[in-house]
C-alpha cells in the first residue's frame, strides 16, 4: 500500500507542483540566458539544428556592457529609484496617518471617505491618463521625475491607507486609552505608542508601494519624453529599439537587471510583502 | 487624594441608556467598588470619570472642579486596565516612565519614581525587560506600578483581576488592598466578582441596568440589602428565595408555601401585616441555615428533600428542595445526609429578609 | 487647575495646537487633509476634465468646444473600437477564469507542508513582482516568430511542422497575450487564496472527513464557502486590474496585427496620444467606466454583505 500511496502523492503532488514552478519561473531563467548569449548563438531560428534553448557554451558579458555604457540605462535606473522612493515615502505618510484616522477616530463622515478612498479604484490610470497629461503639461510639470512623483500616490496612498487600517484596527484600543490617561495627548498616543507597534504594516505597505512604483507605465510613458528622464520601464521598451530592429541581447539585459532591485527588495522582506498582499485582501 | 462627585450621570449610546441618573460621592482615601453583572454600567461610569467616554448628561468633578470636558491626560487619574495595557515595544522601566515623561517631568526625578514604585511592587529586577517576557502576574504589577509612580488623586481599576488565575487573583487582591493601605489614594474599582467587592472596598455599589441599587459598607449590603438583586448577588452560595404567602392566624403572621409554614418574626410582623393575604417572597442564606433536631421550636423551621450533597471539605453544601423551590443549605462539614433524605433546617429569625414580590424592594 | 501638591504637575501645559488635535473630529481632518488634496488634484479634476474633454473636440495644441456626445457616436461606429470593447471583456472573462482555477489549485499544493515551502512560496512570486514591461519583453522574445524556444520545443516534439506566428496572427495574438496575463496573474491569486486557505480550521476538515464526505465533497461544501469572501475580493480586484490593461498589449503587439488585439486602454492610447486626438481618445478611456463602475458597486455591495454577517 505504501508503494501506491507514493505513486499517487507524485502524480497529484509534485508532479503539478513542480509544473507550475517550471511555468512560473522559466521565463526568468530564459531572460538570464539569452542576457549571456553571444549574438550568432542567439539569432538562431527555432528549426534550426543547432537551436540549443537551455544553455550556452560561450556566455558573453557584452549585453550587459553594451546595456550600462552605450545606453541610458544608468540615468533610467536612478530616475527609476528616485521617484520610487520619494512617491512611497509621499505614500506612506499620507497612508499611514489616514488609515489611523479611519481605523481609530470616530467622526462623522468616517464612512463616507473611507469608501470615497477605496472607489478611487474605480478610476485606473489607463481612464485618466489623457485628462492627466493636459494638467501636467499646463503646470509645466511635464517631463520631470516631479509628474510622476506627484501622481504616483493617486494608487499608492489608497493601497497604504487600506493596508495600514487593518494593522491599526488589530491593535488593542487599550493602549492609547492608557496613554491618554498617562499624559499624553491624542496625537502624541498616536506617534509614540501606535506608530511603533505597527511598524511591521508601514514595512509592508512600503515594500508593496515601492514595487509599484517600479511596476507603473502608462504615467511614464505619457509624461515623459526626453530619453534622460525616462524610467527603466519605458526605457527597456522604447529606446533598446532602433527602428523595427530589436537588440535582444540588451533588452533581455536590460529587463533583468532592471528587476533586480525589485526582487533584491523583495527578497529581503518577503514575509512582510507577503503580509501586505493578504493583509489587504483580508482587510 | 481627592473626592469625587457624580451628579445625575447619564450616558446614552444610540439608543441604549446604559448609565442612568447615578448619583455618587466618593470621599477621599475612599476605595468605592462598583460591582454587578456585565451590561449593568458600571465599566461605562468608570470610563466616563477617567475622560475615555463622553458625558450624555450630568457631571463629574474632582476635588470640586468639574472635569466634565477635560482631557483624560489633564484630569490627573491613573487607570488599571483588565489587559494590563502595557506598550509592548517599550521595557518595563519605560512603560512607567511613559507618563511622566509626557508631563515633562526630569529625568532624575522620573528615575526616583520608577525605582521607588518599582520597590513597592517588587518588580525592581524586571525594569529591562519587555512586557512579553513577563508573566500574567507580573503585568499586572507593572501596570500597577505605571499607576502609581505618577501620585495621580485618583486611582482608577477596570476589572485588573479577571484575567488572573484563581490562586494568583487571591493573591494580587490581598497585595491591592496592602497597597491601597499604604498609598491612601481615593480609587474607584470595577469588577463583576463580588468576592472582590467585599474583600476589597471600604464601600460597594451594586449597579443593575445603568441604576445603582445600593451603595454601602460590604456588611450592610450583606445584612440588609435593599433589594432582592442585591440580596441574591452578594454572597455566595447565593441567598435562596422563596415564594410565600403571608396569612394572619390572630396576631400571629404566618409564611406560607408548599412543604413549608413558619413564623414571621417579630420585627419584621409590623411591615408585612399589610401584606396579609398576599404573595412575598422570603430570603434566607444557606449560611444562615442549620440542621435542626425534632425537637427544635417549628416556628422557624421546616422540613426539606436533600437532593444533592456536596462536600467541600470546610463545609457541605446540601442541595434541597422544599415543596418546589430549591433550597440550598451550607451546614457542618460533619453533618451525615444522603440524598432522598428528609432533613429539618432551622434558621435564626432576624436572618429572614422578605421581599416585595412585584417591586422587589426589601420589607 | 488648583496645585495642592509639591513637586508635582498637575495641569500639564500644552500648546494650542495639542489642544485642537484633541477633538477626534479635528484630528481627523487633518490626518486625512493630504490624502484627500492628492486624490483630488491628480484623481477628482482630471476625471471631470476628462468628462468634458470628452464632451468636446479638443486635440494637442488646440482646446476644443462642447459638441455633446459627438465623440460617442463616432466611436461607437468605429469597428475598431467595437473590437477592443469586445476583446476586453472576453480577456477579462476569460483570463480571470484561468486565474482562478490555476491559482486556486497552486494555492491548494501550497497548503501542504513539504521541505523548501517557503522558498517555493518566495519565488513563485515573482512574475507578480518583477515589472510587468520588463517580464513581458521576455515573452515577447519567446513568443518572436523566427527565434522562438517554443517554436522549437512543439517542432521537437514533432507537434508542428512550421511556425506558429504567436503574435502575428490575428486570432492567435489575443491568445497568446491571455496567456501571458494568467501566468502573471495565478501568483497572486494563489498566495492570497492560500492566505485564505490557511484560516480555515482544519477541524472542519477532519469534522467532514469523519461524516464521510470525500475531498471533491470537501472542497466544494467547507472549502469553498469559507474561501468565498477571499475570493470575492480577489477577483474584483483582479478585474478592474485586467479590465483597464495596457501594458501587456502595448509590449507584446501595441494592438496588432491590424489592430485586432486593441483593449480599451491601448486603443485610446493610440488615439489619443498616437494621433493627438485627445478628445476621442479621452472618450475611449471613458467608455471603460460604467463597467468599472458596475463591478465597484457589485464589490463594495458584497463587502456591506460579509462584514454585516
Amino acid at each position: 500500500m505504501i508503494e501506491g500511496a507514493r505513486w499517487k502523492k507524485w502524480l497529484w503532488f509534485y508532479l503539478p507542483l513542480g509544473a507550475f514552478i517550471l511555468a512560473l519561473l522559466f521565463p526568468f531563467y530564459w531572460m538570464v540566458v539569452t542576457t549571456v548569449r553571444p549574438d550568432g548563438e542567439l539569432y538562431r531560428p527555432w528549426n534550426h539544428p543547432l537551436y540549443s534553448p537551455f544553455w550556452t557554451s560561450h556566455p558573453t558579458l557584452e549585453h550587459v556592457k553594451d546595456l550600462l555604457q552605450e545606453t541610458l540605462f544608468n540615468t533610467w535606473m536612478l530616475n527609476t529609484m528616485f521617484i520610487a522612493l520619494v512617491a512611497t515615502l509621499i505614500s506612506l505618510v499620507c497612508g499611514v496617518i489616514a488609515g489611523y484616522a479611519l481605523a481609530r477616530l470616530t467622526f462623522r463622515w468616517a464612512g463616507l471617505l473611507g469608501t470615497a478612498i477605496f472607489v478611487t479604484y474605480l478610476v485606473p490610470q489607463t481612464l485618466l491618463f489623457i485628462p492627466l497629461a493636459e494638467i501636467i503639461r499646463d503646470y509645466h510639470l511635464g517631463d520631470t521625475p516631479w509628474a510622476l512623483i506627484l501622481t504616483y500616490p493617486t494608487f499608492l496612498i489608497p493601497f497604504c491607507t487600506w493596508l495600514m487600517m487593518g494593522y491599526f484596527k488589530a491593535i488593542p484600543k487599550e493602549l492609547e486609552e492608557c496613554a491618554r490617561i498617562d499624559g499624553a495627548a491624542r496625537w502624541q498616543a498616536m506617534l509614540y505608542i501606535i506608530f511603533p507597534i505597527a511598524v511591521p504594516g508601514i514595512l509592508s505597505a512600503g515594500i508593496f508601494a515601492f514595487t509599484l512604483s517600479w511596476n507603473e507605465f502608462i504615467y511614464a510613458l505619457v509624461f515623459l519624453s526626453s530619453p534622460e528622464q525616462k524610467t527603466v520601464p519605458v526605457g527597456v521598451t522604447s529606446e533598446l529599439i532602433r527602428g523595427d530592429v530589436f537588440f535582444w541581447g540588451s533588452l533581455m539585459a536590460g529587463a533583468l537587471i532592471g528587476s533586480i532591485p525589485v526582487a533584491f527588495v523583495y527578497s529581503f522582506f518577503v514575509e512582510h510583502y507577503v503580509a501586505g498582499v493578504t493583509g489587504s485582501i483580508k482587510g | 487624594m481627592a473626592r469625587v462627585l457624580l451628579k445625575e450621570l447619564n450616558k446614552k449610546f444610540d439608543g441604549t441608556h446604559a448609565v442612568k441618573n447615578v448619583n455618587l460621592e466618593i470621599r477621599d482615601h475612599e476605595f468605592v467598588v462598583l460591582v454587578g453583572p456585565s451590561g449593568c454600567g458600571k465599566t461605562t461610569t468608570l470610563r466616563m470619570v477617567a475622560g475615555l467616554e463622553d458625558i450624555t448628561s450630568g457631571e463629574i468633578s474632582i476635588d470640586g472642579k468639574v472635569v466634565n470636558n477635560l482631557a483624560p491626560m489633564d484630569r490627573d487619574i491613573a487607570m488599571v486596565f483588565q489587559n494590563y495595557a502595557l506598550y509592548p515595544h517599550m521595557s518595563v522601566y519605560q512603560n512607567m516612565a511613559f507618563g511622566l515623561r509626557m508631563r515633562k517631568f526630569e529625568k532624575p526625578e522620573i528615575d526616583r519614581r520608577v525605582k521607588q514604585a518599582a520597590d513597592v511592587l517588587g518588580i525592581h529586577a524586571l525594569l529591562e525587560r519587555r512586557p512579553r517576557q513577563l508573566s500574567g502576574g507580573q503585568r499586572q504589577r507593572v501596570a500597577l506600578g505605571r499607576a502609581i509612580v505618577r501620585n495621580p488623586r485618583v486611582f482608577l481599576f477596570d476589572e485588573p483581576l479577571s484575567n488572573l488565575d484563581a490562586a494568583l487573583r487571591v493573591q494580587m487582591r490581598v497585595e491591592l488592598k496592602r497597597l491601597h493601605d499604604r498609598l491612601e489614594t481615593t480609587a474607584i474599582y470595577v469588577t463583576h466578582d463580588q468576592v472582590e467587592a467585599m474583600t476589597l472596598g471600604d464601600r460597594v455599589v451594586v449597579m443593575r441596568d445603568g441604576m445603582v441599587q445600593q451603595e454601602g459598607a460590604p456588611l450592610e449590603l450583606y445584612e440588609r440589602p435593599a433589594n432582592r438583586f442585591v440580596a441574591g448577588f452578594i454572597g455566595s452560595p447565593a441567598m435562596n428565595f422563596i415564594g410565600v404567602s403571608i396569612t394572619a392566624s390572630g396576631d400571629a403572621l404566618s409564611a406560607e408555601a408548599p412543604g413549608l409554614r413558619v413564623r414571621v418574626p417579630p420585627q419584621k410582623a409590623e411591615r408585612l401585616r399589610r401584606y396579609s393575604g398576599q404573595r412575598v417572597i422570603l430570603g434566607l442564606r444557606p449560611e444562615a441555615l442549620r440542621p435542626a433536631g425534632a425537637s427544635a421550636p417549628g416556628d422557624f423551621a421546616f422540613e426539606a428533600t436533600v437532593e444533592v450533597v456536596e462536600p467541600l471539605g470546610s463545609e457541605i453544601l446540601l442541595n434541597t428542595r422544599v415543596g418546589d423551590s430549591p433550597v440550598v443549605a451550607r451546614v457542618d462539614p460533619a453533618v451525615r445526609t444522603s440524598p432522598h433524605e428528609r432533613v429539618r433546617l432551622a434558621f435564626e429569625p432576624e436572618r429572614a429578609q422578605f421581599f416585595d414580590a412585584a417591586t422587589e424592594a426589601a420589607i | 487647575m488648583d496645585a495642592a501638591k509639591p513637586a508635582q504637575l498637575q495641569f500639564v501645559s500644552r500648546g494650542p495646537i495639542s489642544r485642537a488635535l484633541e477633538r477626534e473630529a479635528t484630528l481627523a481632518f487633518w490626518l486625512l487633509a493630504p490624502t484627500l488634496a492628492i486624490l483630488t488634484v491628480f484623481i477628482a479634476y482630471p476625471f471631470v476634465l476628462g468628462v468634458w474633454l470628452s464632451l468636446s473636440n479638443s486635440t494637442v495644441g488646440e482646446p476644443g468646444h462642447f459638441i455633446g456626445l459627438a465623440n460617442f457616436h463616432k466611436i461607437f461606429a468605429d469597428s475598431i473600437f467595437r473590437t477592443a470593447a469586445m476583446n476586453t471583456f472576453v480577456y477579462t472573462g476569460v483570463t480571470t477564469v484561468f486565474k482562478l482555477a490555476l491559482g486556486l489549485w497552486l494555492a491548494m499544493l501550497l497548503n501542504r507542508h513539504f521541505r523548501g515551502k517557503s522558498w517555493v512560496r518566495a519565488f513563485i512570486l515573482l512574475p507578480f513582482i518583477i515589472p510587468t514591461v520588463l517580464s513581458t519583453l521576455a515573452w515577447k522574445w519567446m513568443f518572436d516568430p523566427t527565434f522562438s524556444v517554443f517554436n522549437w520545443f512543439f517542432w521537437k516534439l514533432h507537434i508542428i511542422n512550421s511556425r506558429i506566428n504567436w503574435l502575428g496572427d490575428p486570432d492567435l495574438a489575443m491568445v497568446s497575450i491571455m496567456i501571458v496575463n494568467v501566468w502573471r496573474g495565478v501568483p497572486f491569486y494563489a498566495i492570497s487564496l492560500l492566505a485564505g486557505l490557511q484560516t480555515i480550521n482544519p477541524d472542519l476538515h477532519e469534522a467532514a472527513a469523519i461524516d464521510g464526505a470525500n475531498r471533491w465533497k470537501r472542497f466544494w461544501y467547507v472549502t469553498w464557502p469559507l474561501l468565498l469572501p477571499v475570493t470575492m475580493v480577489v477577483v474584483l480586484f483582479s478585474v478592474i486590474q485586467t479590465f483597464a490593461d495596457f501594458q501587456l498589449v502595448y509590449v507584446l503587439t501595441g494592438g496588432g496585427p491590424a489592430n485586432a488585439t486593441h483593449l480599451f486602454a491601448t486603443y485610446a492610447y493610440q488615439i489619443g496620444i498616437g494621433t493627438g486626438l485627445l478628445s476621442e481618445g479621452a472618450a475611449i478611456s471613458l467608455a471603460m467606466f460604467p463597467a468599472l463602475l458596475l463591478v465597484v458597486v457589485f464589490q463594495l455591495w458584497y463587502i456591506r454583505r460579509v462584514e454585516n454577517r
